[in-house]
């Protein structure tokens, strides 16, 4: 029985910086993703197929065996627990920082702490570390008008350039984690296609070092 | 309370149906049947048992996994049992209390206060066999030759078995002087393989120790037969048992590749499933479109110790409920007489005749479909005699 091998890719700008990443695999969706409303594209490879979808359910596409790999923010990972997964290889694309920020100069609040985010797990947990009590305030988007509006002390998002926290007349406080896109793949999968999924990582692996190198150059 | 609230099962908590409850008792019956021929002796422990006995000796997993509730005669907690496992390692310490080697063989429903992954149900039924009192890998091979066994008579035609050995990171820990936090941290990080994250944890807390390459392999140190001639190599400075668990590895992997050519072995060294108590080769069965395992188990040895007998035990459990999941498990088509009842001491005779003979008799008004029952032939009086014929 030949083996299939599905993959769960993140749409949006995390898809451009890796399908060159995949081609470099040898794995080359059949049509432009971009020009298409499909969700499941088949590729230049038979057994290959590529899913497309949104950053969040790539892990649970995965963790239930939908897929047997993925790409995935670490972000993600963090905020969802990865249980029946593994995350053998940092692709180091869509590179940025999980940060706490608060209002420019703000003094530091004492006591229990009003913290707005969409990592509601990952604030939680990081707080307790540092040994603060905190009311976690869970937001989908526009963190940054939590503590405007006063309805939190510090948000905790992920940051890139830190334009918008500037624009907004925040400034990033506490770094929690460096995030960047991981390649992830089910526990089974892992297992009963062993051969198929390490020649991939192999591949994309080698790929990830190449452009590594001319940067450190 | 709306109509829904009254019917609505909690999530995770299952009824089956007739034509799956047929195939799942089936396949239990067969399934502990295979393990009598093998010298498994059944046992019945209890659904539910004082946490005091139910959990010692066990992890933190199987202690958030289990029900608990107050016993109302003494006050003390009781446990509905997630794992069966344990109780029979009371059974084998203190119940039984045999000299030689002692083989018990279970089925029956656990139940999981959380479902073990998101979509498996929380009150699975197993079976599986326990082997107290052989240290050696002679009885670690007898399971997983019994494990592989039961995947056939499941029907499953290609076996995908992982095995790993826990005492090689146990072994690695110890050597390397690791806190018991930092032994659970790599261990979380090895149990995901996140490489990136085991580079910086190797860089910040095995700085200048000569283990951090060993450490750094691990997680690669996964596939097929060949992992383990890499484990030597990457090993050879290790302490003695981490090659010993290699060698155990080796021993079993040899006999169950001669005795099941078809069986597909996978080695993962990085691999800790049950890591809190068990002690040395787990292994774990995988079929294709489920994507966590249908059997997994391991060697325990010391749990005894706590009922005041320590022994060596190895053993497995299969989730019949995962593989009716799969589909392996077939119903079979219903066969069954229909007789109308007329009330004759006659046809009662002629109906107990036929149930005496094996024969499904299903009696009913003139008004019920027969087929609905079930049936494909019915009891007709002809010429003063009770036949069957075909259903017209």
């Amino acid at each position: 029985m030949s083996q299939t091998l599905t993959i769960a890719l993140t749409k949006g700008r995390i898809l451009k910086e890796t399908l060159p990443l995949l081609a470099a695999a040898g794995i080359e969706p059949a049509e432009d993703i971009d020009k298409s409303r499909k969700l499941v594209f088949e590729t230049n490879r038979a057994e290959v197929r590529l899913l497309v979808l949104r950053g969040v359910d790539v892990p649970t596409y995965v963790q239930f065996g939908a897929a047997d790999m993925g790409i995935s923010g670490k972000d993600t990972l963090m905020e969802n627990g990865v249980d029946g997964l593994y995350e053998p290889l940092d692709l180091n694309i869509a590179r940025c920082r999980l940060m706490t920020a608060a209002i420019k100069g703000a003094p530091p609040r004492q006591g229990r702490l009003k913290v707005a985010t969409k990592y509601v797990n990952v604030a939680k947990q990081y707080y307790a570390t540092c040994g603060r009590q905190t009311d976690i305030i869970k937001l989908y988007g526009a963190m940054e008008l939590a503590p405007i509006m006063n309805l939190a002390d510090e948000i905790v998002d992920i940051v890139d350039t830190g334009n918008t926290l500037r624009a907004n007349g925040l400034e990033p406080r506490e770094h929690i984690a460096d995030i960047s896109s991981r390649l992830i793949v089910n526990k089974a999968s892992m297992k009963m296609k062993h051969v198929l999924i390490q020649s991939v990582i192999d591949a994309v692996g080698a790929a990830v070092d190449a452009r590594r190198e001319p940067e450190n150059a | 309370m709306t109509y829904a609230d009254r019917w609505l099962l909690p999530d995770g908590v299952e009824e089956i149906l007739p034509a799956e409850a047929e195939a799942v008792e089936r396949m239990r019956r067969r399934l502990v049947d295979l393990y009598q021929t093998w010298g498994y002796d059944l046992v019945i422990p209890p659904l539910l048992e004082f946490t005091d006995s139910l959990l010692i000796g066990l992890g933190r997993d199987v202690d958030l996994l289990t029900f608990k509730v107050t016993d109302q005669l003494t006050g003390r907690t009781l446990g509905i049992r997630a794992d069966i496992t344990p109780q029979t390692a009371r059974m084998d310490a203190h119940s039984l209390d045999r000299q030689g080697a002692n083989r018990l063989c279970y089925a029956g429903h656990v139940v999981h206060a959380r479902p073990k992954n998101p979509l498996a149900t929380r009150t699975p039924i197993q079976a599986g066999v326990e082997f107290y009192g052989e240290p050696g890998s002679r009885a670690d091979t007898e399971v997983v030759s019994l494990l592989l066994e039961s995947l056939k008579l499941a029907g499953l035609c290609k076996q995908h078995i992982d095995l790993g050995h826990v005492g090689i990171y146990r072994a690695l820990a110890e050597a390397a002087e690791l806190s018991q936090e930092q032994e659970d941290s790599f261990f979380d990080l090895l149990q995901r393989k996140a490489v990136t994250e085991i580079r910086a944890w190797v860089r910040v807390n095995l700085k200048d120790s000569p283990l951090a390459p060993v450490f750094l392999e691990l997680p690669s140190l996964a596939g097929d037969r060949s992992v383990l001639t890499r484990a030597r190599e990457c090993f050879a400075h290790c302490p003695a048992d981490v090659r010993e668990a290699i060698d155990q590895l080796e021993q079993v992997a040899a006999v169950i590749e001669a005795r099941y050519p078809d069986a597909e072995l996978y080695f993962d060294l990085g691999e800790l499933r049950g890591y809190h108590y068990l002690t040395g080769l787990v292994f774990a069965a995988f079929a294709p479109g489920y994507g966590n395992p249908i059997a997994s188990g391991g060697r325990y040895d010391h749990i005894g110790e706590v009922f005041g007998r320590s022994r060596p035990a190895t053993g497995f459990a299969v989730d019949i409920t995962a593989l009716n999941k799969l589909g392996l498990i077939k119903a079979t088509p219903a066969s069954a007489v229909w007789a109308s009842e007329s009330g004759s001491a006659d046809q009662w005779q002629a109906i107990q005749a036929l149930r005496a003979s094996g024969e499904r008799v299903v009696c009913g008004a003139q008004s019920e479909p027969p087929q609905e029952a079930g049936c494909d032939r019915q009891l007709v009086l002809k010429d003063g005699q009770y036949r069957v014929i075909p259903l017209a």
